[in-house]
C-alpha cells in the first residue's frame, strides 16, 4: 500500500480555510503529523474489533465531510444523506456480487453514480429552501429503504435480505489481517478525500459556495451562478457520502435496506453538529462520537441506553454549542495567548 | 423640574465593538430632550441601550428606579415606549392588531378603547386602514402606525428614533404638532433623535450633541439654536 | 366509483391522524421557528401517561384531561430546561438537541412500559357510523376532536390577548419586547400548547395504531409532510395538509399497481415534493424567512 506522500502531508498542513473562522490548531503541521502517526500505528496496538470500529469512524467521517460541504459551506440542509450512503453501498455491493468487480474499483463508480444522482436531485431541490428542502431530502431518506425492498428489483438488490459480500485480503502478501488491511485502505481513502475537501473549500469554487451560503443576493450580483453551484455542491456532497457508503459496505460485508433508514441521516447530522458545522476536521470527532458514544451508553445502562445517548448529545450541545470546532478554537486561542506572552 | 430619565456613564457595545463611551444626560419630567449627531454617532444605539436592547453598563434610572439591569419588556411595562428606527411594526398583523399590541400590557381595558379612538383622531388614515396588514401600508403610514402604537402604551416617556424619516414635509409638520400636543397637553416626556435638527431644537428644551459615542456639547436647546458656530460646524444649517 | 369514494373516506380518516400531529408541529414551529423532531415521541410519552392513569383505574376523561395538563407542563419544562439555554445556538444545534430528546423519550418509555404493543381505549366506540361501514365511531370522534382543536386555536389566536401576544412574539421578537411582551414566556407557552395538542393527538391515534414506544415514528413523518404541505404557518393548513397526505397515501396504495402498496409513503412524499416545487410556500403558508 502506498503510504501518504510527503507532499500530501504538507498539503494537509496548510491552514484550511482562512475565510471561515476555522480553528487553526488542527491545521498545525505537528498536530497533523502526530495524528497521522498515531493513526498508522494504532491497528498494531489494539484488538481487531477496535480496528474494525476505527475503520467505521473513518467511513462516517467521510460521509460527514460530504454533509458538511453541503450544509456547513453551502448552507443547504439535508435529511437525505442516508440515501446517498445507501446508493454508494448498493452500487459497490452489486458490482462485487454480480460482476465480480475488484472492491477498490467500486469506490469511483459509487462516487460517480452518487454525484450524478445528487446533482440531478439538487436541480429541482434548488427551488426549495430551509424546511422545504429538509422535507424533500427527508422524503428521499424515507423512500430509500422502501425502494430497496421493492420486489421487481429483488434480483439486483437481494430484497429485504440484502447482499452479503466477502472481506478482501491484504494484497502483495502484506503481513496484515483483513481488518488491519481494510483499516489502512480506508485511511488512505480518508486522507485523500479530506485533502480534496480542504482544497475545494479553499479554492475559488469554495469561496463561491460560501458566498451563496452567506448572502445569496450578493453572490448573484457578483455573477455567481447560484443554481449551478448549489447543484454541484449537492453532487459533490453526495459523492463523498456515496464513497463512504461503498467503503462501509466493504467493511461490514453486508448491505440491507434497513441499515439505511432515515436514522442514518440523523446519525450523520448529529456527527456533523458534534464535530462542528463548517469545519472539516470536525468530521473525525463527529464520526467517533456517533460510533462510540451509543456503545458507551449501552455499557452504562442496557435498558436506558437511548436515554443516556440523548442526554449526552444534549449535554454536549450545552457545553459546546458549536461542537468540537468551538472547543478546538478555544484551546487554540489559549495556546496562542500563551505563546505571545 | 426633576429628571424622569437619568443616564450616567453609559457604555454600550455590539459584541466586542464599543460604540458608546460613557454618555451622561437626562430627560426632565414632561420635558423634551433631543440627541443630535451625524451618521454613526451612536444615537440609535443610545436609545437601544436605554431599552436594554444592546449590552450596556453604566447607570440608568427611570422615575427613580434603576433599570440598567432590567429586560426590554420590563422597561416597556414601566411606561417607556420606543419607536425604533425602521419603525418596528408587526408587518404581518393588521393595523388594529398592531395598535392593540401597543396596549397589551395595560390592565385598564376600558381606557384602551378610548385610546384607540384618540390615536385614530391623531392619524385618521390609520382608521381607514385598520383591517389592513401593516406591511402593506406606505412608509409614512407605517411611521404613523409606529407612533400610534407607542401612544397606546400611555407612556410616560417616548423614545423616538427619527420619527420624521420618510414623511412628506407637510406630514412632518403635522407630526411635530402632534408631538407638541402630546408633550404639552398630556405631559409625555420625549427623547427625540432627529436628522432635522432645526425642527428638533424647536420642540426640545435640552439638546445633546453626539460624536462617535461621546457627548461633545450639551445645553439648553435655545442656546444651541442661537449659537451660530455650533450650528455651522455640527448641525450644518 | 364506489371504491374511489370509499378510499377517499378511509384516507380522510387516516389523514385526521396526520392532521392532529401536524397541528402540534405547526404550533411549535410558530413558537420557535423550528421543526421539532421529538414531537412524535413527546406525544407518545403523553399517551403512555394516559394509559398508565387508566391502568390505575382513572376513568377515560379524567385520564385524558390530566394527561393534557401534565403534557402542557412537560412542554413548558422542556422549553425552560432544554431549549432556553441554547436559544442563541445555531439551527443545527437545535436539531441535534431534538434528536437527543427523541432518543431519551423513546428509550425511557421502553424502559418504563416495555416495547410490547398495548391496546388503548377509545371513548367513542368502534361501531360503524353508517351502515356502509366507511367510517367508524372512533374515526368520526377523531375528526370532531381535530376540528374542535382547530376552532379552539383559531379563536385563541384571533380573539385573545395572549394569542395576539404569542403571534407578535413569533413574528418579531424584538418589537414584541418593545411593547412589553415577555417573549420567553410566550415561547414556553407555545411549547406547552404544542405538547398538549400532541398529547391529544397521541390519545386519538393510539386506539388505531396501538400503543408502543415506536408508534409515532411513521405518523410523525406523515405529520411533517402534512404540516409542510399546508405551509407550516397556518393551523388550518396543517389540518388540510394532513388530510391530503392521508388521501394521497390511500389512493396510491389502492390504484397504483404492484409498487403502489410497497411505496405508499414514498409516492405520497414524492407528490408533496412536486407540489412544493411548484408552490414553495406550501398551500396556505406565508413566505418563510430563511429559518429551518
Ligand atoms: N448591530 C450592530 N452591530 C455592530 N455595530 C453596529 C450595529 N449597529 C450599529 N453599529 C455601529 O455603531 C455605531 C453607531 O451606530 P448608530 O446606529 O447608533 O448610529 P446613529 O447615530 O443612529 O446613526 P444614523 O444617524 O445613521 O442612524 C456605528 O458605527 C455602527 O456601525
Ligand atoms: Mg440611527
Amino acid at each position: 500500500m502506498p503510504a501518504p506522500s510527503e507532499e500530501m502531508m504538507e498539503a494537509i498542513a496548510e491552514p484550511a480555510v482562512p475565510e471561515v473562522s476555522a480553528p487553526r490548531l488542527v491545521g498545525h503541521r505537528s498536530v497533523i503529523f502526530a495524528t497521522l502517526a498515531i493513526a498508522l500505528v494504532l491497528p498494531f496496538l489494539v484488538q481487531s474489533f477496535l480496528t474494525f470500529q476505527l475503520t467505521l469512524v473513518l467511513v462516517y467521517a467521510i460521509a460527514i465531510i460530504g454533509l458538511n460541504l453541503l450544509t456547513g459551506f453551502n448552507g443547504q440542509f439535508s435529511l437525505g444523506h442516508s440515501a446517498f450512503y445507501a446508493l454508494g453501498a448498493y452500487v459497490a455491493a452489486m458490482l462485487m456480487d454480480k460482476v465480480n468487480f475488484p472492491y477498490a474499483a467500486t469506490l469511483p463508480v459509487a462516487g460517480i453514480a452518487c454525484f450524478v444522482f445528487g446533482f440531478l436531485f439538487g436541480l429541482p431541490a434548488l427551488r426549495l429552501e430551509g424546511v422545504y428542502l429538509a422535507l424533500a431530502t427527508f422524503a428521499l431518506a424515507v423512500a430509500t429503504p422502501q425502494i430497496l425492498k421493492l420486489s421487481p428489483l429483488e434480483y439486483w438488490t437481494g430484497g429485504v435480505q440484502g447482499i452479503v459480500i466477502s472481506k478482501p485480503d491484504a494484497p502483495y502478501g502484506l503481513p496484515l489481517t483483513q481488518d488491519q488491511w481494510l483499516y489502512f485502505f480506508t485511511l488512505l481513502v480518508t486522507v485523500i478525500m479530506t485533502l480534496l475537501a480542504h482544497n475545494l473549500v479553499a479554492s475559488r469554487t469554495g469561496r463561491a459556495m460560501m458566498a451563496i451560503r452567506d448572502n445569496p443576493t450578493a453572490a448573484r450580483s457578483m455573477g455567481i451562478n447560484i443554481a449551478l453551484y448549489k447543484s454541484l455542491t449537492f453532487g459533490v456532497s453526495a459523492l463523498y457520502t456515496g464513497v463512504a457508503g461503498a467503503l462501509g459496505a466493504i467493511v461490514v460485508q453486508f448491505v440491507a435496506p434497513d441499515s439505511f433508514t432515515f436514522f442514518l441521516s440523523i446519525t450523520l447530522l448529529v456527527g456533523l453538529v458534534v464535530g462542528g458545522v463548517g469545519w472539516i476536521p470536525g468530521a473525525f470527532f463527529g464520526g467517533a462520537f456517533v460510533l462510540f458514544v451509543p456503545n458507551f451508553a449501552e455499557s452504562i445502562s442496557k435498558g436506558l441506553s437511548g436515554a443516556v445517548y440523548g442526554v449526552m448529545i444534549i449535554l454536549l450541545i450545552f457545553m459546546l454549542p458549536t461542537g468540537a470546532a468551538g472547543l478546538v478554537r478555544a484551546v487554540t486561542q489559549r495556546l496562542r495567548g500563551q505563546n505571545i506572552r | 423640574m426633576t429628571a424622569l430619565l437619568d443616564v450616567y456613564g453609559l457604555h454600550a457595545s455590539y459584541g466586542p465593538t464599543r460604540v458608546l463611551h460613557g454618555l451622561s444626560f437626562s430627560v426632565s419630567d414632561r420635558g423634551v430632550t433631543t440627541l443630535l449627531g451625524g451618521n454613526g454617532a451612536g444615537k440609535t444605539t443610545t436609545l437601544r441601550a436605554i431599552c436594554g436592547m444592546v449590552a450596556r453598563t453604566g447607570e440608568i434610572t427611570f422615575a427613580g428606579q434603576t433599570i440598567t439591569r432590567s429586560s426590554t419588556e420590563h422597561i416597556a411595562r414601566l411606561g417607556v415606549a420606543h419607536v425604533p428606527d425602521g419603525r418596528g411594526t408587526f408587518t404581518r398583523l393588521t393595523v388594529e392588531e398592531n395598535l392593540e399590541l401597543g396596549a397589551i400590557t395595560r390592565r385598564d381595558r376600558n381606557d384602551v378603547v378610548d385610546d384607540l379612538e384618540r390615536v385614530f383622531g391623531y392619524f385618521p388614515v390609520l382608521q381607514k386602514r385598520r383591517g389592513q396588514q401593516a406591511g402593506t401600508l406606505s412608509g409614512g403610514e407605517q411611521q404613523m402606525l409606529a407612533i400610534g402604537r407607542a401612544l397606546m402604551l400611555r407612556p410616560r416617556l417616548m423614545l423616538l428614533d427619527e420619527p420624521s424619516f420618510g414623511l412628506a414635509p407637510r406630514l412632518v409638520h403635522e407630526l411635530f404638532d402632534i408631538l407638541t400636543t402630546l408633550n404639552k397637553r398630556e405631559g409625555v416626556s420625549l427623547l427625540l433623535v432627529e436628522q432635522n435638527a432645526a425642527l428638533a431644537l424647536e420642540l426640545a428644551d435640552h439638546a445633546y450633541l453626539l460624536e462617535t459615542g461621546r457627548i461633545v456639547f450639551s445645553g439648553a436647546a435655545r442656546e444651541i439654536r442661537e449659537d451660530e458656530k455650533i450650528r455651522r460646524s455640527y448641525l450644518g444649517y | 366509483m364506489e371504491l374511489l369514494l370509499q378510499q377517499i373516506l378511509a384516507g380522510l380518516a387516516t389523514g385526521t391522524i396526520y392532521a392532529c400531529i401536524a397541528l402540534a408541529i405547526v404550533m411549535t414551529y410558530q413558537a420557535i421557528g423550528h421543526l421539532n423532531f421529538a414531537q412524535g415521541e413527546m406525544a407518545m410519552f403523553s399517551t403512555f401517561i394516559a394509559w398508565q392513569l387508566t391502568q390505575w383505574g382513572a376513568p377515560y376523561w379524567v385520564a385524558f384531561f390530566v394527561t393534557v395538563a401534565v403534557s402542557f407542563a412537560g412542554g413548558v419544562l422542556i422549553e425552560l430546561i432544554v431549549l432556553r439555554p441554547i436559544q442563541h445556538a445555531p439551527v443545527l444545534s437545535h436539531v441535534a438537541v431534538f434528536i437527543g430528546l427523541l432518543a431519551i423519550l423513546n428509550s425511557l418509555a421502553g424502559f418504563l412500559w416495555d416495547f410490547n404493543v398495548k391496546p388503548f381505549p377509545t371513548p367513542f366506540g368502534t361501531a360503524p357510523l353508517f351502515a356502509n361501514g366507511f367510517i367508524d365511531a372512533h374515526q368520526a370522534g377523531m375528526i370532531a376532536v381535530t376540528l374542535f382543536l382547530l376552532a379552539f386555536l383559531y379563536v385563541f389566536f384571533r380573539f385573545t390577548r395572549v394569542g395576539l401576544a404569542m403571534r407578535a412574539a413569533a413574528h418579531d421578537p424584538v418589537s414584541a419586547r418593545l411593547v412589553g411582551i415577555r417573549v420567553g414566556w410566550m415561547t414556553a407557552l407555545g411549547w406547552g400548547m404544542a405538547a398538549a395538542i400532541g398529547a391529544i393527538a397521541g390519545m386519538m391515534i393510539a386506539p388505531v395504531v396501538f400503543l408502543e414506544p415506536n408508534m409515532m415514528l411513521g405518523v410523525l413523518l406523515y405529520g411533517f409532510a402534512g404540516a409542510v404541505l399546508g405551509g407550516l404557518t397556518s393551523p388550518a393548513g396543517a389540518v388540510i395538509g394532513g388530510l391530503i397526505v392521508g388521501v394521497i397515501e390511500n389512493l396510491a396504495g389502492t390504484f397504483i399497481p404492484v409498487i403502489g402498496g410497497e411505496l405508499k409513503l414514498t409516492i405520497a412524499l414524492a407528490i408533496i415534493v412536486v407540489v412544493l416545487v411548484m408552490k414553495p410556500q406550501g398551500l396556505l403558508g406565508r413566505p418563510v424567512l430563511h429559518r429551518v
